[in-house]
């Protein structure tokens, strides 16, 4: 077993967290608690450091940018919602930042979202390599490869089908819609069994933690 | 014969001797000091489509760069402020490049630039460029089809918005996860429990959350007219504060702003797994009978819905994470998928505004499906520039 006390509380504090696994007790409750108010308390320390510090205090009291009083005033306004008499001063600075990024990440959104996807999708659809590779070694997965750009661009179309809202999804429109979530849900399987394999390897380095550095059976 | 053969050999390595004695060390520098040619035609361009601080330095390669005596290695760029006064290094370029971005420059500085050929030993000589100077642009070139896009897309929504206040009804398809939100208040309701409502773990400066909030104000509108309790965790501080304009508003709007109590709304902390350690004592503690995960989620997505699941809760999420959207689909009642959400807030409220904002983005997407296919047929035809007509820029 191992003498280092640091190893120990991890080791301790792992145990209490993976409790839940069992039912909510007050050892867990402790580790949440503790895992809060670290957590929160070391993330105030680092926006002041990272944050305010080199984006604010720094540039307006040691190099003079005066024009940084405007996000000072802005970032006093949010504080006044301790006081309930000037508290609707709060809304202004919220209204600002709402405002900002919904206008900001509408240029944005439609850039990678929309029209960089539609620059990607447009691919040849008779992929000669492929279908050449298919006839001379004839295979299922060669199959794929060779439909596989008309099936993506098929799973593109049908997708956007799918989140029209304006229009009623029945006959075609509603068949080609149906064939839309058939495609997501085919990715969302495929995304669900990789994700899982990744949270497996999670798990695998918190046992091995344990019985590695706490215990050193292996 | 064989003495004659030795004299002659013999003669041959005292040449040899005496070529490696002398000429060959002089002949050795006289190589160092054969200098490869210059690189030819220096001139310089203010770089296209930027903020500013940006020059562009062209050159013609040097005759020995992949060619002559191939000695060329790499460029050596200079930059100074006066044609004949001191020159700095600012940057390199491989063997074979033509041009060099220098991105430390101030505008209306003037530039004079030098390009020497480097052969790892010495360097060409070199011409000066004439006098650049970089600045910034207002309108990006490369970026024309953002700019249509954005046009035709506000365009359809600014339309069809008139259209709506001008009384044309407009049809919005039902989304089961929306029609689920009113029963699932209800039930806990029915069951005497609180409503939990997650809004994600990204800041307000994404659009999930945003749109999050939006549907908090309904949630919390029906809450309050149900006087069910309604519980928010949040993992930002300003998060918390919209989050508790909303709910107070929707309590108002309700007639029951004494039912309002900001400390429902509450921060745990920033830190991705110490939030779900809290929301997932929360729910165990709570015990809700409606759970809300609405927003921006990453890694802990599957933590809370699990343990939510476990305390037998009605569960709807919804979010724009496709790499979270599974675990959702899997362990909630109802999921809203990437747009569902954002459509959500035209579709709660009926608003004929928002609707006619939602008929116009679909309009938007039918502008999309066109492109794709009109542009796939155009590739398959061998008609590529297309794919550069609608490129971006960056």
């Amino acid at each position: 077993m191992s003498t280092d006390p640091g190893v120990w509380i991890a080791a301790f504090l792992t145990m209490c967290i993976l409790s839940f696994l069992y039912r909510d007790n007050p050892f867990y409750r402790f580790a949440e608690h503790l895992f809060i108010g670290v957590s929160a308390a070391y993330w105030a320390v680092y926006y002041y450091y990272n944050i305010l510090q080199p984006n604010l205090i720094d540039p307006m009291f040691v190099q003079g940018q005066l024009l940084l009083i405007i996000p000072l005033a802005l970032g006093v306004m949010m504080l006044t919602r301790l006081f309930p008499k000037v508290g609707w001063m709060s809304r202004w600075p919220l209204a600002f930042i709402v405002g900002t990024y919904a206008g900001y990440n509408l240029i944005i959104y439609l850039q990678s979202d929309a029209l960089d996807q539609v620059t990607a999708t447009l691919v040849s659809l008779v992929q000669v390599e492929a279908w050449q590779t298919l006839f001379q070694h004839p295979s299922f997965v060669n199959f794929l490869y060779a439909i596989g750009v008309p099936v993506v661009i098929m799973g593109v179309i049908t997708g956007i089908i799918y989140f029209f809202f304006s229009k009623e999804h029945k006959g075609v429109f509603g068949g080609l819609a149906k064939i839309g979530i058939w495609f997501l849900m085919v990715a969302f399987g495929a995304s669900f069994g990789y994700t899982v394999m990744a949270r497996i390897s999670l798990l695998i380095g918190r046992v091995y933690f344990l019985l590695h550095n706490w215990l050193q059976l292996i | 014969m064989f003495l004659l053969f030795f004299v002659l050999a013999q003669g041959v390595i005292d040449d040899v001797d005496v070529v490696n004695s002398t000429d060959l060390i002089e002949k050795s520098e006289a190589v160092h000091t054969i200098v490869q040619a210059p690189p030819t035609q220096i001139y310089t361009r203010d770089r296209a489509n930027d903020a500013g601080g940006g020059i562009v330095v062209f050159w013609k390669k040097s005759e020995d760069d992949g060619a002559g005596r191939e000695s060329v290695i790499e460029y050596h760029i200079y930059r100074g402020t006066e044609a004949d006064g001191d020159f700095e290094l600012v940057g390199t370029a491989k063997a074979g490049d033509t041009s060099y971005t220098d991105i430390t420059t101030r505008d209306g500085t003037p530039y004079y630039y030098q390009v020497k050929a480097f052969d790892g030993e010495q360097h060409s000589s070199a011409a000066v460029s004439e006098a650049a100077y970089s600045s910034a642009q207002w309108f990006h070139t490369g970026r024309i089809s953002m700019l249509i896009a954005t046009i035709l897309i506000s365009t359809f929504v600014v339309w069809f918005i008139n259209k709506a206040k001008r009384g044309h009804e407009l049809y919005i398809r039902p989304i089961a996860g929306l029609e689920a939100v009113d029963d699932a208040v209800g039930r806990a309701t029915e069951m005497g429990k609180p409503i939990m409502y997650v809004p994600g773990i990204l800041d307000m400066d994404n659009i999930q959350t945003i749109a999050s909030m939006i549907i908090l104000g309904r949630v919390a509108r029906k809450a309050a007219e149900y006087e069910t309790a309604i519980l928010v965790p949040c993992t930002r501080s300003i998060v918390m504060s919209a989050a508790q304009e909303m709910v107070k508003e929707a309590y108002l709007e309700a007639g029951r702003p004494d039912a309002y109590d900001a400390d429902k709304i509450q921060y745990l902390t920033d830190d991705q797994f110490g939030y779900a350690a809290g929301v997932d004592g929360m729910l165990l503690r709570e015990k809700p009978g409606a759970i809300f995960y609405l927003g921006g989620f990453y890694a802990e997505s599957l933590i809370l819905a699990e343990t939510g699941h476990s305390t037998g809760a009605i569960q709807i999420a919804g979010t724009a994470q496709p790499s979270q959207l599974p675990f959702f689909v899997t362990a909630c009642d109802y999921t809203l998928i990437g747009e569902e959400m954002f459509a959500a807030s035209a579709y709660l409220s009926k608003e004929p505004l928002l609707l006619g904002g939602l008929k116009g983005q679909d309009w938007g997407k039918a502008i999309i499906i066109f492109l794709i296919l009109v542009g796939v047929l155009l590739v398959t035809l061998g008609f590529t520039d297309v794919i550069g007509w609608l490129s971006t820029g960056q």
